[in-house]
């Protein structure tokens, strides 16, 4: 007790002024719509998500369908678009429109949002002991924002040019010279840059709140040491967002402002496009690359780290023993943060920057590997001799691992600016990323999603179904990504509509295997949907802790009640993972509990 | 339920491996390896492949076996015996990776550098054979200068495509534009150094050939160039792997490589038609 910090004493009547601020609201619009409650507005973005990535995922059935049976009629999709799939079959350009709303989908509203601003707004300030963030005003600001942006992106599907072409990554000047470039590049991609620039300003607000709750709002006794590695990953996630998204909000102006209103940041003089001499001069497109990028490649990170913090955080839960060191684990994260920011050119090898600067950014780019290899060892290093529980959930943070080792290796290739010059924009870098940033952070959420499920409804998912999800997802996912880097290998050119060149054509058999796990993969989801519907209605009641795990939040019933703690102010006791207690009548001692621990 | 995820974690880990042992899609025909280098620069590159490959599979193998016994031995255990922690804990763990993954950066990283270089720090040699690649939405087109060795000045208000005059040039005023020679094949001669100049018309397109090793970015308003010498007659696919707009999949042209001979009547044949 005696190092229970005065910092901490302070932030108690911090804690104390939040409970008077707001109390329990009645009706039906300020509870479940415009909430201020944290545990509403992290279910709201878990909502959005969800949304957000079965349209995502519906989206690329229609890209694997139509690469491999490229005259296939999909029925109903005229309805979606009569130009863009006239009779069902895909235009070349609403290919490529699919794929840039795939890619925004998955990426800012999947990625950024289920790990990060989800389960960070609802687990961040219990898991510290506080009764909401620190400016929950903003924090429902941030959201209903993010939906703005969502439904503005949405809106583009419908706008008679049809929905943006220029793939998630907007490249200048295709994305900036308007519809003279072609179809899809008029007012589609404008809301397109409207969507990520109302989508900045929402990140950057909900940053900045989890910043402030980190820091502020710590119940007493809970040092930055007593963390949770998963609010520690929310924690450095939310500094990574601040600065990222920061770099692409003026960046997505400048490209309005391109498009709209006749300045030219990002187009040079002399291009001629559709014939038509452009009237612009003195913009660079490297510029946007250079820009974009400084944001894209923290922007894995926000998409990884947050599932790196749940997966620890899971493990250890289930492992029943805390990992070989807590410190080292956020030691690497803060290390993969920081060079998260000085990475960003090895998106552009073969951009035409420098060719020096692609050596300049390739060691930090390979030095990344370091913290990345430790943290995987660690995990590795502490299954051993552990007592290892498998659940749905540890089940998912076991298959991260695996997801996160075969991601990563082939970033190995790609961060080598000379094999890069072979592997650039070939579909093993479409394998890289999905298995890295997509399906380890993906699988960071489902883990979440059954560990925490009976914390947020009050009500068990099932085991069963769970691990049938597991099974089917986990073997799915390889089937489809792993062909993905053999393709690459021979070349195989990503973006492409249809495969029509002599090389490629040999390849679609491939093809045709990777579209049949992910349509039968994509089905497998619907066990998850189903699971999550149906538990939430009829789930076994959940009780307070039923996974007997040590932090804050399996100290308060299951829903927390509206302030978290019952009016009460946890004091924390003890390091986040005591478990294996062996004074201890049960393997564990929970944060708040003033039991002595003798190790 | 341990059990079963060390079996398939194992099983799917060696499946992976095997298209990347045997080059082929699981005893189809189908080849799923680089095609043979045609390039004087790309062995190096190919020797760094295979070399990163060897020691990403072995990391890959060796973490996803590892992982699996762990969870094979120590998933749902019954015993009484106490938790126990590996051997030298966190430190060895770090120690690890900074000696392994370390050695492994600095190894990869200085022959790296050389495979590199080869393409982009060795300037061309003098005398070699100048073409010029325009890109544009969606063919490559290619320019010789001609007798007079000099390329005409570009004039992108000048473009008319159903003119032919792909480049915007101005022959009536400009004397060099007048022999400059526009394909839509780029030939070039076996065994010749190539330089090749790079010009975007309108959007970023990008110029790969997979035999050549070689895929270098069209940069509007950024003239670049690359060079590099084919060392095998034949004729090879030029593809645009820059997302270009609607026509990007079809934006193709051929690269054919001709012995001297074959190369100047071909040069002749297109004088002729000028």
């Amino acid at each position: 007790m005696s190092e229970v910090s005065a910092h901490a004493v302070q932030n108690h009547s911090v804690n104390h002024d939040v409970a008077h601020h707001h109390a329990p609201p009645q009706g039906f619009i300020r509870k479940h719509v415009f909430s201020l409650d944290h545990k509403v507005i992290g279910k709201q973005y878990y909502a959005l998500a969800l949304v957000a990535v079965f349209v995502g995922m519906a989206l690329s059935w229609v890209m694997r369908i139509h690469l491999v049976w490229p005259n296939a009629p999909i029925p109903g999709l005229q309805w979606l678009s009569k130009t863009g799939a006239p009779g069902g079959i895909v235009t070349p350009e609403y290919y490529l429109s699919l794929l840039t709303m795939h890619g925004t989908l998955m990426v800012f509203f999947v990625l950024t949002n289920a790990p990060f601003a989800a389960f960070g707004n609802y687990f961040l300030p219990i898991q510290i002991g506080a009764e909401d963030m620190a400016f929950p005003r903003f924090n429902m600001m941030s959201f209903w924002i993010t939906f703005l942006a969502f439904c503005i992106l949405i809106a583009a599907f419908f706008v008679p040019d049809g929905p943006p072409i220029s793939g998630w990554t907007a490249y200048a000047p295709l994305s900036a010279v308007g519809s003279d470039a072609g179809p899809g590049l008029g007012l589609g991609q404008t809301l397109w840059g409207l969507s990520i620039f109302v989508f900045c300003i929402a990140s950057l607000l909900g940053s900045l709140n989890f910043i402030a709750t980190t820091l502020d709002l710590r119940t007493k006794g809970m040092t930055l040491a007593r963390m949770p590695i998963c609010t520690w990953a929310w924690f450095i996630t939310s500094c990574i967002a601040l600065l990222a998204f920061a770099v692409l909000l003026p960046a997505s102006l400048l490209l309005i402002l391109d498009r709209v209103a006749g300045t030219s940041f990002f187009i040079p003089a002399g291009l001629v496009v559709s014939d038509r001499l452009q009237p612009h001069s003195g913009g660079s497109p490297l510029l946007w690359q250079h820009l974009f990028w400084f944001f894209g490649h923290p922007e894995v990170y926000i998409a990884i780290l947050p599932a790196m913090g749940i997966v620890s955080h899971i493990l250890i839960n289930s492992m029943r023993r805390p990992l070989l060191s807590h410190r080292v684990v956020i030691y690497c994260m803060m290390g993969i943060g920081f060079l998260s920011y000085i990475v960003w050119g090895h998106h552009m090898f073969v951009s035409g920057m420098n060719p020096f600067s692609s050596l300049l950014f390739s060691f930090p780019t390979l030095i990344i590997t370091i913290p990345a290899t430790i943290m995987t060892l660690i995990w590795l290093g502490s299954l051993y001799g552990s007592r290892l529980r498998i659940t749905a959930a540890s089940l998912f943070a076991l298959g991260f691992i695996s997801m996160f080792v075969s991601g990563g290796v082939s970033g190995f290739f790609l961060a080598q600016p000379s094999i890069d010059i072979y592997l650039h924009a070939t579909y093993f870098v479409v394998g890289h990323f999905h298995m890295v940033m997509g399906v380890a952070s993906i699988f960071g959420v489902f883990a979440g999603t059954y560990f925490w499920f009976p914390k947020m409804t009050g009500r068990m998912m099932s085991e069963k179904l769970g691990k049938l999800h597991f099974w089917l997802t986990f073997i799915g996912t390889y089937c489809i990504f792993m062909p993905f880097h053999y393709l690459g290998l021979a070349g195989n050119v990503r973006r492409y509509a249809v495969f029509v060149d002599d090389f490629l054509v040999p390849l679609i058999p491939v093809h045709r295997f990777i579209t049949i796990a992910a349509l039968l993969t994509g089905a497998a989801q619907l066990i998850f949907l189903y699971n999550l519907i149906v538990s939430r209605f009829r789930g076994e009641p959940a009780p307070p802790n039923p996974w007997d795990c040590t932090s804050l939040e399996w100290s308060v019933p299951s829903p927390p009640p509206f302030d978290n703690f019952g009016g009460k102010h946890p004091v924390v006791y003890h390091d986040p993972y005591q478990y294996g207690v062996k004074s201890s009548k049960a393997d564990y001692v929970m944060q708040d509990s003033p039991e002595q621990v003798n190790a | 339920m341990g059990k079963l995820f060390a079996v398939i974690l194992v099983v799917i880990a060696l499946a992976s491996a095997i298209p990347i042992i045997t080059h082929t899609w699981y005893g189809s025909g189908i080849t799923l390896a680089p095609p043979p280098d045609i390039s004087t620069h790309g062995h190096a590159i190919d020797k760094q492949l295979s070399e990163t490959m060897v020691e990403a599979g072995l990391a890959f193998l060796a973490a996803q076996l590892l992982l699996a016994f762990f969870v094979w031995k120590f998933a749902g255990r019954k015993d009484d015996k106490p938790i126990k922690t590996f051997p030298g804990g966190a430190k060895v763990m770090v120690i690890a990776a900074v000696v392994l993954v370390g050695s492994e950066i600095l190894a990869l990283g200085v022959l790296g550098q050389k495979a590199w270089a080869n393409v982009y720090f060795k300037p061309a040699a003098p005398d070699a054979l100048q073409i010029q690649a325009q890109a544009g939405q969606f063919a490559f087109y290619f320019r010789y200068p001609g007798i007079d060795g000099k390329f005409g000045a570009l004039h992108p208000d000048k473009i008319d495509e159903g003119n032919s005059n792909f480049f915007g040039l101005d022959p009536a005023n400009d004397v060099e534009s007048r022999d400059d020679i526009v394909s839509g094949e780029m030939a070039v001669p076996v065994n010749r150094e190539v330089v090749l100049l790079m010009h975007a018309k309108d959007v970023g397109h990008s110029f790969y050939v997979r035999e050549l090793r070689l895929q270098q970015d069209f940069v509007p308003g950024l003239d670049l160039s690359v060079h590099f010498t084919a060392t095998k007659i034949g004729k090879y696919e030029i593809v645009c792997t820059q997302l270009c707009g609607l026509g990007h999949y079809n934006m193709k042209a051929y690269l054919n490589v001709l012995s001297q001979e074959d190369f100047d009547s071909w040069m002749k044949q297109k004088v002729s038609e000028q």
